[in-house]
C-alpha cells in the first residue's frame, strides 16, 4: 500500500494552548477581582468601566469564550488531525479561526467594561461582535468538515462526533439568541419582548452550557484520557449512546431554568423529566471516562495529567447529578436565585473545564516539544492548590445559597418576614464570600504555577514544529452503502450524513421548546395598564442595562408567599410586553427590583446611587458616582431608539417620537423639583454649581444628568399593575 | 405566577397531542440507538477504540 507523506499542524495547536493560558489568568483574575468586591464593594469606586455590574459579564465571557474555548479549540486542533490521519483542510481557515476568535475577544474586553452590552446572559456582546463570532464559527466549521473529507482514517472516531455537534448547535442557538435590531453601532434591541426573550435566552444559556462547556470537552476526553492512560476508552458501544442520548436529550430541558414562569406547565414538567433523564448520558459518559482507567489506577498516583483528569470527570459527575436534581421545581425554588448556582456552575467551570484543559496542557506541551515536563512536582502542587481552591469555592456557596435562601422564607409567627430586611441575609453569608475569595486565590495561584512551569517546560526543550506522519490514502469506496454495509457504520464514515443527523437530533428538542415559545407570544394576555416606558425612562433602562443592574438584582417576583409579603404581588406576563429585551436576570445578590417603584420617593433613589452605604450600612451594593457627572445625557439617538422599538411593535405613535425630547425634559425637571425638597441636595447641589464657576466649566443642570433617567426608570418598576390594583380596590 | 396566561396555552388547537408525540420520538429513538449498537461486531468495536493510541 502506498505510503502518504504529511505534516500535522503543531503550530495552530500551540497558538491556542498560549491563547488558553492568557485568557485564564485574565478570566480568574476578573473572577478574584469581582469575588473581592462583595467584600469591599467599593474597590473600584468612581471607575465606570471596574465596577461589578461591568465586569461580571467580562469574567464569565473571558472564562467561557477566551479559556475554555482556546481550550477546546487546542486540543481539538491536534486530536482531530491525529484521529483523521489528515492535516487541517486549510492552514489559513486555521489561521483566520485563531486570530478572528482573538480578535472577537479583544473585542469583548473592550466593549463589556465600557458597557456596551445585551444584557442576555452569556449573550452579552452587541451586534457587530455577533456577526464576527458567526463567520469564525463557520470559518471553523468549514476547516472541520473539509478535513474529514480529505480524511485517511475510514471511521470517524467518537471525539469528532462530539467536535460536529459542538459546531452545529451553536451556530442555530447562537444566531436564533442573538436576533435584535440595531439602534446604533453598539447599541440594539432585541426583536423578543418579556416572556418570549427569556424563553430564548435561557433555551440558549442552558445550551451554551450543554454545547459550549459539555460537548467539545467530552470530545476531549474521549481522545486525551485514553492517550494518557495509553488504553482504549472502557466501552466504545457506551460511547456512541452517550454522544446521541446526550444530545438528543439536552436540548429539551432548557424549561428548567424557568420553573414557576409562564412557561404552561406541561413544557415546564417536561424539561423536568428531561433534565432528569439527562443524569443517565451524563453518567454513562462519566463512568465510561473513569472506566477507561481501570488497570493503570496505580497510574494515577503518579501522573499529573491522570490526577487533573480524575477529578475534572469527577466534577462533571457531581455537577451533571446536581442538575437533575436543581431542576426540580421544589429544590428550585431554594436554590434559584441564590449563591446555589454559583457554586454548580463553579464546579462545572474549575473542575471539569478547568482541570480537563489543565491535564491536556500538561499532556501536549512536553509532547509536542518532544521533551519532558520541567516539574512533574509543581504539577503536583498545582493539581492540590486547585483541588483545595475548588473545595474552598464551592462548599462555602453552598452553605451561602441555603441559607439565605431559608432566611428569605422565614416567617415570624405573627405571619411578618423575620428577615424582612434583604440586607440581614446578605450579612450573614459575608464569611462565605471571604472563604470563596480565598478559594479563588488558591485556584488561580495553581494556575500561575502552571505558566511558569509550563514557560520553563518550553525553555528547555525543542520549539514546537510540525510534526511529520505517514499513512496510507483512503481507498475510494461507493458512497452509497456496500453490500452487507449496515446502516452505521456507512454514516459513520459519512460526515456530512452525520452532521445531518446529528443536527435533526438536537432540531427536534429544540424545535417542540421554540415552538410554544413562538405561540406564547400571541397568548400573553396585554394588561390595559401596562403602557410603554417614556422616552426618558427607556434612556434610564438602557442606563440599567449599561451599568449591567441585572447581574445583581432580578426583576421577577415568584408565586411564593415569602416574595409576595417581601416584593409585592407576583410577577404577570402581560407586565413585560414592551420589554427587549427581558431583565428577569438570574442572581439576587440585591433584593428584587420588579416592585421598586414609588417605594422610595426620588431623594432616597438619587443618595442611595451616590453612596448606597450611606442610607444601608453595611450594603454590598457600589456606588455610581458617574452617573451624577457634570455632564448632559447623550439623548442623540432616542428618536432612533423609539422607530426601533416601534418596529419591534411597541405602540408608540408618531407625536411621541416626534416630541420625545419635550417630554424628557418636563419629565427630568419633574424629578429635579422632587429633589429640591430635600435640604441637603439644594445645599450641595448650590455648591457644585459655584465649583463648575470656579473651574470655568459649564454646569448641567441636574435634570439632563443620566441619574435622573435612572430614577425615572426605578420609580416606573412594576408601577403599572399596582395603579390598576388600587383603581379595583 | 402568571397564572393569567397559564391556561391560553392549554386552547391552542392540539396542543394536547403535544406530550405523545414527545414520548413516541423518544421512545423510538432510544430503541433505534438500542438496535444500531447492538448491531456491532467485536473486531469492529475495538478497531473502532484503538484509533486514537494508533496516531
Amino acid at each position: 500500500m502506498k505510503m502518504e507523506q504529511f505534516y500535522y499542524d503543531n503550530k495552530i495547536v500551540k497558538k491556542f494552548i498560549y491563547a488558553t493560558i492568557l485568557f485564564g489568568v485574565v478570566g480568574m483574575a476578573v473572577g478574584l477581582l469581582l469575588a473581592t468586591m462583595f467584600l469591599f464593594p467599593n474597590l473600584t469606586d468612581g471607575i465606570s468601566w471596574l465596577s461589578f455590574g461591568r465586569l461580571r459579564p467580562l469574567h464569565t465571557n473571558a472564562v467561557i469564550f477566551a479559556f475554555v474555548g482556546n481550550a477546546f479549540f487546542a486540543g481539538m486542533y491536534y486530536s482531530m488531525q491525529r484521529l483523521l490521519k489528515a492535516r487541517m483542510y486549510s492552514d489559513f481557515l486555521s489561521n483566520l479561526h485563531f486570530w478572528g476568535w482573538q480578535l472577537i475577544i479583544v473585542a469583548a474586553a473592550i466593549t463589556l467594561p465600557m458597557g456596551f452590552t445585551s444584557s442576555k446572559e452569556y449573550a452579552e456582546l452587541e451586534w457587530p461582535i455577533d456577526i464576527a463570532i458567526t463567520i469564525i464559527w463557520v470559518v471553523m466549521g468549514i476547516n472541520m468538515i473539509g478535513t474529514m473529507i480529505k480524511r485517511r482514517e475510514r471511521h470517524l472516531y467518537v471525539a469528532i462526533w462530539f467536535y460536529l455537534a459542538t459546531f452545529v448547535t451553536i451556530a442555530v442557538l447562537h444566531i436564533f439568541n442573538s436576533l435584535s435590531l440595531p439602534v446604533s453601532f453598539l447599541k440594539s434591541y432585541s426583536v423578543y419582548a418579556g416572556v418570549q426573550d427569556a424563553l430564548v435566552q435561557w433555551w440558549y444559556g442552558h445550551n451554551a452550557v450543554a454545547f459550549f462547556l459539555t460537548t467539545p470537552f467530552l470530545g476531549l476526553m474521549y481522545y486525551f484520557v485514553p492517550k494518557a492512560a495509553n488504553r482504549p476508552v472502557y466501552s466504545y458501544r457506551l460511547s456512541i449512546i452517550h454522544f446521541w442520548s446526550l444530545i438528543f436529550i439536552y436540548i429539551w430541558a432548557g424549561p428548567h431554568h424557568l420553573l414557576y414562569s409562564a412557561l404552561p406547565n406541561w413544557a415546564q414538567n417536561l424539561g423536568v423529566a428531561f433534565s432528569i433523564m439527562l443524569l443517565a448520558p451524563s453518567w454513562g459518559g462519566m463512568i465510561n471516562g473513569l472506566l477507561t482507567l481501570r488497570g493503570v489506577w496505580d497510574k494515577v498516583r503518579v501522573e499529573p495529567v491522570l490526577k487533573f483528569f480524575v477529578v475534572a470527570i469527577t466534577g462533571y459527575g457531581m455537577a451533571t447529578f446536581e442538575g437533575p436534581m436543581l431542576s426540580l421545581k421544589n429544590v428550585n425554588a431554594i436554590a434559584h436565585f441564590t449563591d446555589w448556582i454559583i457554586a454548580h456552575v463553579h464546579v462545572g467551570a474549575l473542575a471539569w473545564n478547568g482541570f480537563m484543559a489543565f491535564g491536556m496542557i500538561y499532556w501536549l506541551v512536553p509532547r509536542m516539544t518532544k521533551g519532558k515536563l520541567f516539574s512533574t512536582k509543581l504539577a503536583n502542587v498545582h493539581f492540590w492548590l486547585g483541588t483545595l481552591g475548588i473545595i474552598f469555592y464551592a462548599l462555602p456557596m453552598y452553605v451561602a445559597g441555603f441559607l439565605q435562601a431559608s432566611m428569605w422564607k422565614q416567617f415570624n409567627p405573627d405571619g411578618t418576614l423575620m428577615y424582612g430586611n434583604f440586607l440581614e441575609t446578605v450579612t450573614q453569608i459575608i464569611p462565605m464570600y471571604w472563604l470563596r475569595m480565598f478559594g479563588g486565590v488558591l485556584y488561580i495561584a495553581g494556575m500561575l504555577i502552571l505558566v511558569y512551569n509550563i514557560y520553563r517546560t518550553l525553555r528547555a526543550n525543542e520549539d514546537i514544529v510540525d510534526d511529520f506522519a505517514e499513512a496510507p490514502a483512503l481507498v475510494k469506496i461507493s458512497k452509497n452503502r456496500l453490500s452487507g454495509e449496515k446502516f452505521h457504520p456507512w454514516l459513520e464514515r459519512r460526515p456530512i450524513q452525520l452532521t445531518i443527523l446529528a443536527t435533526v437530533a438536537i432540531l427536534i428538542g429544540g424545535i417542540i421548546q421554540i415552538v410554544p415559545t413562538i405561540m406564547v407570544k400571541s397568548n400573553i394576555p396585554t394588561i390595559a395598564a401596562v403602557k410603554p416606558y417614556t422616552p426618558l425612562e427607556l434612556q434610564g433602562r438602557d442606563i440599567y442595562i449599561r451599568e449591567g443592574c441585572v447581574g445583581c438584582h432580578s426583576q421577577q417576583v415568584r408565586p411564593f408567599r415569602s416574595e409576595v409579603e417581601r416584593y409585592g404581588p407576583q410577577s404577570k406576563a402581560g407586565e413585560y410586553v414592551y420589554d427587549h429585551p427581558f431583565l428577569w436576570g438570574s442572581k439576587r445578590t440585591g433584593p428584587d427590583l420588579m416592585r421598586v417603584g414609588q417605594k422610595y420617593n426620588d431623594n432616597w433613589h438619587f443618595n442611595h446611587m451616590w453612596d448606597p452605604q450611606s442610607i444601608s450600612a453595611g450594603s454590598i451594593m457600589p456606588s455610581y458616582k458617574w452617573l451624577f457627572d457634570n455632564e448632559a445625557m447623550d439623548n442623540s439617538d432616542i428618536e432612533t431608539k423609539l422607530r426601533v422599538m416601534q418596529k419591534l411593535g411597541v405602540p408608540y405613535t408618531d407625536a411621541e417620537v416626534a416630541n420625545a425630547r419635550k417630554a424628557m425634559a418636563k419629565q427630568a425637571q419633574g424629578i429635579e423639583d422632587n429633589l429640591h425638597a430635600d435640604p441637603d441636595f439644594v445645599k450641595s447641589y448650590e455648591n457644585s454649581k459655584k465649583v463648575a464657576a470656579a473651574k470655568g466649566e459649564e454646569f448641567v443642570p441636574m435634570s439632563q444628568r443620566e441619574i435622573v433617567a435612572l430614577i425615572s426608570y426605578l420609580q416606573r418598576l412594576g408601577t403599572d399593575i399596582k395603579v390598576k390594583d388600587n383603581d379595583k380596590k | 405566577m402568571f397564572e393569567a396566561i397559564k391556561h391560553n396555552m392549554e386552547t391552542i388547537v392540539g396542543v394536547e397531542i403535544y406530550p405523545i408525540i414527545s414520548l413516541l420520538i423518544f421512545f423510538i429513538f432510544f430503541v433505534v440507538l438500542g438496535i444500531w449498537v447492538s448491531g456491532y461486531k467485536k473486531e469492529a468495536i475495538e478497531k473502532m477504540s484503538d484509533i486514537p493510541l494508533n496516531d
